[in-house]
């Protein structure tokens, strides 16, 4: 099949529900592009996240952009992120032209606290399998305890965090050379 | 990104009013896509409706307004992937990386720490009903996707059909 058209398609399902913010797309692009179509390792989509965080931009974009790239270049990358943004596009479009009312409707309401416990479990469930790809032991545990600790309780911006252990690797990787596989 | 949002298109250039952007930030929890992306979308519309052009023309706003918040993204991830492909096999990268995955992993555990909020799962005080419910439905959506292998999006329609239900 046409790698265009498939790729264009997962996005735009994925784009399509994810619900909430940018999170919810996690664990989507886990079960798509991950498990399922196997575009990407889970190592390649651990260091996808760092990177898509660091930078500006929306970060759901930023991954449909990368993915795009390595299957197909600028062609793919242009196609992907249309396929991610074009869902979400066209139903504010719509609901900017008519449905001034949407948030109101209590049908929508109901089904929305149905869907947003869903989405909180749907972005913490992953971490387990993402931790055994992320070579998470009893020597480097501190690391992510202590990146959602800072994030969560003291609110310090992913970014400073994320630029923080990277300097810290490089350091880490001139000064000390651990021996890489 | 909100605040900068609103800094810019309520506070600096007026395009909305605060009504319209507290309206669209509600929407967008409601709808899919990102903030960023609705926000760009609703506010290319409406600022173009409330300027006073035609239908078509505001269409085309939103559309410009869409265009301009994912290009930087665009460039610079391009720009990123370009550099990472030259550096890829540097074993200081390596290095780097390999502290950072564990790093993302807290990231998204906190990630999801941050929604556990009243907004999502309401509170015992609030309504007992829906507190209960949204833990009955996280634990069924963190079994369904971990041990069952549900997948993601079939969950979400499932506890969507659940809220329809118990909620309505």
């Amino acid at each position: 099949m046409n790698i265009y058209w498939e790729g264009f398609r997962t996005f735009f399902k994925i784009g399509c529900f994810t619900l909430g913010g940018g999170y919810a797309m996690i664990p989507l692009i886990e079960e798509e592009v991950v498990n399922r179509k196997k575009w990407l390792t889970k190592e390649d989509f651990l260091d996808l996240m760092a990177i898509s965080q660091t930078l500006p931009g929306v970060f759901a974009v930023n991954f449909s952009i990368y993915i795009g790239y390595k299957l197909r270049r600028l062609r793919g990358s242009l196609i992907l992120a249309l396929g991610t943004i074009l869902p979400s596009f066209l139903i504010i479009l719509t609901i900017a032209m008519f449905f001034a009312t949407f948030a109101d409707n209590q049908i929508i309401a109901a089904i929305f606290k149905g869907i947003r416990p869903a989405i909180v479990a749907l972005i913490a469930a992953p971490c387990i399998n993402l931790a055994r790809a992320a070579h998470i032991k009893l020597t480097n545990v501190w690391l992510p305890v202590f990146t959602a600790l800072a994030i969560w309780i003291f609110g310090v911006s992913p970014i400073y965090i994320i630029i923080l252990v990277a300097v810290g690797g490089f350091l880490y990787g001139k000064l000390v050379q651990p021996d890489n596989k | 990104m909100l605040s900068l949002i609103q800094g810019e298109v309520v506070t600096a250039h007026h395009w909305i009013s605060t009504s319209q952007f507290t309206d669209i930030v509600a929407i967008s929890q409601m709808t899919p896509g990102p903030i960023g992306i609705n926000s760009a979308t609703y506010v290319g519309y409406a600022a173009a409706s409330n300027a006073g052009f035609s239908n078509g023309m505001a269409i085309l706003g939103s559309a410009m307004a869409t265009f301009a918040v994912v290009l930087p993204s665009f460039l610079l991830m391009i720009f990123v992937i370009k550099i990472f492909h030259k550096y890829h096999n540097h074993p200081v990268v390596n290095t780097m990386l390999s502290v950072l995955r564990p790093t993302v992993v807290g990231l998204i555990a906190a990630a999801a720490l941050l929604l556990m909020t009243p907004e999502n799962f309401s509170t015992p005080n609030e309504s007992a009903w829906q507190f209960y419910i949204s833990i009955f439905l996280f634990l069924v959506t963190f079994l369904g996707t971990q041990v069952m292998h549900i997948n993601p999006i079939r969950m979400i329609c499932y506890c969507g059909f659940a809220g329809l239900l118990l909620y309505y």
